[in-house]
């Protein structure tokens, strides 16, 4: 089975400058790989590192050492070394992430926010906003607010129009960041058969859930952060 | 054109006002489609370093070059005062921070847009003022605001008008000068709305001046950090507002008043 | 020669020598790179600026004893501006001067070509008040020298484009720009852009004095002057309802003369010379009385 991302001895702290050059180490040799088809869920207590390693495997934070290999069509290339436009690339065709809060545009339709990976990738605006329009069905998201900006929505519809962003692509691999945090039963069922799905055509994905029940029935691993906590190493 | 190749190619450029630096030594490439911020404070050098890089204003060292339309890279420096100004009245274009230094105010909308096109010999009225009509509407002007002189427009609409007059002759790379500086919040968020649309639809490469972190990290893939004339710190927009590396660059992101 | 001779005398056609031969030099280099504006260190002249103080540098540059000056304003020959600069060069040259066009070796102008074509060998100099055909739309002259230099003539069309924005046609019908062996973008002066088309290829030369701006252009002998415009705009000239009152010409620049206070007006050519000489010939307008 392909592995599409291997992480490999990255070690990551902040440096707070503006407190003396203090130095907060936030994880240390962190080694783990993901397989295609598998949801591997990253675990531990609160505070641990577990957003902080999805923000460097999406390139959103930088790391002091080690690798982020991810297969980028047909090539392994290291995130952590790869250039800003190299990490825009693969963001845009193999690396997809939903964040735990939507960031809202200002005058940006729901609808248009969820079709935009698509269009990106090169699909026609009518069919970007066709599959948009059945995500946010399936998502049970109210017809009415499909036209309107999100900033004014609720946690758990605004959460809803971040998850149908991020399953809108077909991407090699997907983080998540706590994708059912403000979600009712119902629509954390949805989003758990989405996972499934994704799963069964071959994504790997890596999550945080903190939702005991929905973390069994999507995991099939659980890595724990604590091992690389760089705070226990340290202490 | 070729998207492997970057569109513009910065080498060590530096630029010197007397004894003091305006920049130094800065160099980056911008691929087609790209948008790189550059921020920092009054006085960073940041709008030196867009002057410089545009060849509004001469940069004592260092190289700037250009892939033209043909496919090759040219140094602008070897290009004679009429080649460059052509390539700045059609392949390029400039948003200034005040719509008046790049509009004419006396001249109706439609000849603001159209005088580019007239520029490189457009010679049929209508089919000129068609052009301009339709430019109006892409940056939500009203069409019959079309003969009305820019100084009876607002703030936000000369800004707009000022993007369609620069954007006519369909340029593949634009310099922006705080384009969305004095004016207010809700004319600036639709500004930037209609800039992120554009940006995307047209494929344009963007250098963009702002001291606005906000306005850097909704329009740009990538930025640079300037302090005292010198790049501190560049990366993905992102990865620089989210996890900032240099003490200046931490400085300023702390510095953002949350709403 | 008596002493008093001797101090009283001034110099050949007023100015000194040195000055002319600085303004034939501004001559000789506007002829050779036409419609471009060249400038040059304008005198103090005995007359005030707008009344062509330019044109009559240019002339005092050109004139000869052998020459014969015609000089109109407005196409007359018999307006103040027009019999003051006649009798000015007929004094400091020594001048034979004339009304008829045929005859003259210099016609001085302002504000309008003759109407008999030009031939060659003879001279028209224009009295230019702004010679900056790009000022309307650019103030800084280093900005405008630019343009020239570089042919960045869009902003000339941008003037038209407003005029039928504004107009629904081409409302400038004075100093209309031409363009000059297809290079130099060039004001033509004030004539009416009726005269246009008998700049283009003109046996005459034509040159331009801007006293007051400090610049002399030319046009040399059959040289292509264009009128700017649009495909589908293009350029046309003045047309008159009706023809010369006086002469019933019915192709020649015609102005309005108000006869009463009760609404009585009539159109007459505007060209003195060709009307007098067209009655002479026999042609008679409705109120026109047979030579």
């Amino acid at each position: 089975m392909p592995t599409p991302l291997v992480v490999s001895e990255v070690r990551k702290s902040f440096t707070m400058h503006l407190r003396g050059g203090l130095v907060l180490p936030v994880v240390d040799n962190v080694s783990f790989s993901l397989k295609a088809g598998e949801c591997a869920v990253l675990g531990g207590p609160s505070g641990v590192g577990k957003s902080s390693i999805l923000k460097m495997l999406y390139g959103n934070y930088a790391i002091d050492a080690g690798q982020i290999l991810i297969e980028h069509q047909g090539r392994l290339i290291d995130l952590a070394s790869a250039s800003p436009r190299e990490v825009i690339e693969i963001r845009r065709t193999t690396l997809g992430y939903v964040s735990q809060f939507l960031r809202t545009l200002p005058r940006v339709a729901a609808i248009d926010v969820v079709a935009e990976p698509l269009i990106a990738r090169g699909e026609a605006a009518a069919t970007a906003h066709d599959k948009a329009a059945e995500l946010l069905g399936k998502l049970n998201l109210p017809e009415a607010l499909w036209r309107l900006p999100p900033a004014t929505f609720s946690g758990g519809e605004q959460q809803r129009v971040n998850i149908a962003r991020g399953f809108i692509t077909d991407h090699k691999i997907l983080l998540l960041d706590e994708p059912t945090a403000s979600l009712d039963a119902a629509n954390r069922a949805v989003v758990v058969d989405m996972i499934a799905q994704r799963k069964k055509a071959g994504t790997a994905l890596l999550g945080i859930f903190h939702d005991d029940d929905v973390r069994a029935r999507v995991a099939d691993r659980i890595i724990d952060v604590s091992a690389f906590s760089a705070r226990k190493t340290a202490a | 054109m070729n998207a492997e190749q970057p569109l513009l190619k910065v080498s060590n450029l530096s630029r010197f006002y007397g004894g003091r630096i305006g920049c130094l030594d800065v160099s980056f490439d911008l691929w087609p489609g790209e948008v790189l911020a550059i921020v920092g404070e009054s006085g960073s050098g940041k709008t030196t370093l867009l002057n410089c890089v545009s060849s509004r204003l001469q940069a004592q060292a260092g190289r700037v070059e250009y892939r033209m339309r043909d496919g090759r890279l040219r140094a602008l420096s070897d290009m004679g005062e009429a080649e460059r100004r052509f390539l700045m009245r059609t392949d390029w274009g400039f948003v200034h921070q005040n719509p008046a230094d790049g509009l004419r105010m006396t001249v109706s909308a439609g000849a603001n847009v159209g005088e580019r096109l007239m520029a490189v010999g457009a010679r049929n009225y209508g089919q000129i003022r068609d052009t301009a009509v339709d430019w109006l509407e892409r940056v939500e002007i009203n069409t019959d605001r079309v003969d009305d002189p820019p100084r009876a427009f607002s703030g936000g609409m000369r800004q707009r008008l000022q993007i369609a007059r620069n954007l006519v002759t369909a340029p593949r790379l634009v310099f922006m000068d705080e384009p969305t500086g004095g004016l207010d919040v809700s004319v600036q968020a639709r500004l930037l709305d209609l800039l992120r649309g554009l940006v995307s639809d047209l494929g344009l490469a963007v250098i963009l001046v702002t001291h606005d972190l906000a306005v850097a990290r909704l329009l740009s893939h990538r930025m640079m950090v300037m302090k005292d004339g010198r790049v501190i710190e560049a990366g993905l927009t992102d990865r620089v507002l989210d996890d900032p590396r240099e003490p200046y660059t931490q400085l300023l992101v702390s510095s953002i008043l949350q709403v | 020669m008596s002493a008093i001779e001797g101090i009283a005398r001034t110099n050949y056609a007023y100015l000194d020598e040195q000055t002319k031969r600085m303004i034939r030099r501004a001559i000789l280099k506007a002829i050779a790179i036409p419609g471009y504006q060249v400038p040059f260190a304008s005198r103090e002249m005995p007359m005030p600026y707008g009344w062509g103080t330019g044109g009559v540098q240019v002339t005092a540059a050109i004139i000869g004893p052998q020459d014969r000056l015609k000089v109109i304003d407005q196409g007359a020959d018999d307006t103040t501006n027009a019999v003051s600069i006649r009798a000015f060069f007929e004094k400091v040259a020594q001048v034979t001067v004339t009304t008829h066009t045929r005859e003259a070796t210099i016609i001085q102008t302002r504000h309008r070509i003759p109407e008999a074509p030009l031939g060659e060998g003879q001279v028209l100099v224009y009295q230019v008040p702004i010679p900056e055909p790009l000022r309307f739309l650019e103030p800084r002259e280093t900005e405008t020298r630019m343009m020239h230099a570089l042919e960045e003539y869009g902003l000339m069309h941008v003037k038209l484009y407003e005029d039928i924005a504004r107009n629904g046609h081409i409302a400038t019908t004075y100093a209309y720009p031409v363009q000059v062996a297809g290079r130099y973008v060039m004001d033509p002066s004030p004539i009416p852009k009726f005269d246009n088309p008998k700049m283009d290829r003109s046996p005459a030369l034509q040159l331009f004095g801007a006293g007051r701006e400090k610049r002399i252009y030319a046009v040399p002998p059959f040289t292509e002057v264009k009128s700017l415009d649009f495909e589908d705009h293009p350029f046309t000239i003045q047309h008159f309802d009706k023809p010369c009152a006086l002469c019933g010409s019915t192709h020649s620049y015609l102005d309005e003369v108000v006869l009463d206070d009760r609404g009585g007006r009539m159109f007459v050519c505007s060209d003195t010379d060709f009307c007098e000489e067209r009655r002479e010939a026999g042609h008679v307008g409705e109120l026109g009385v047979p030579a």
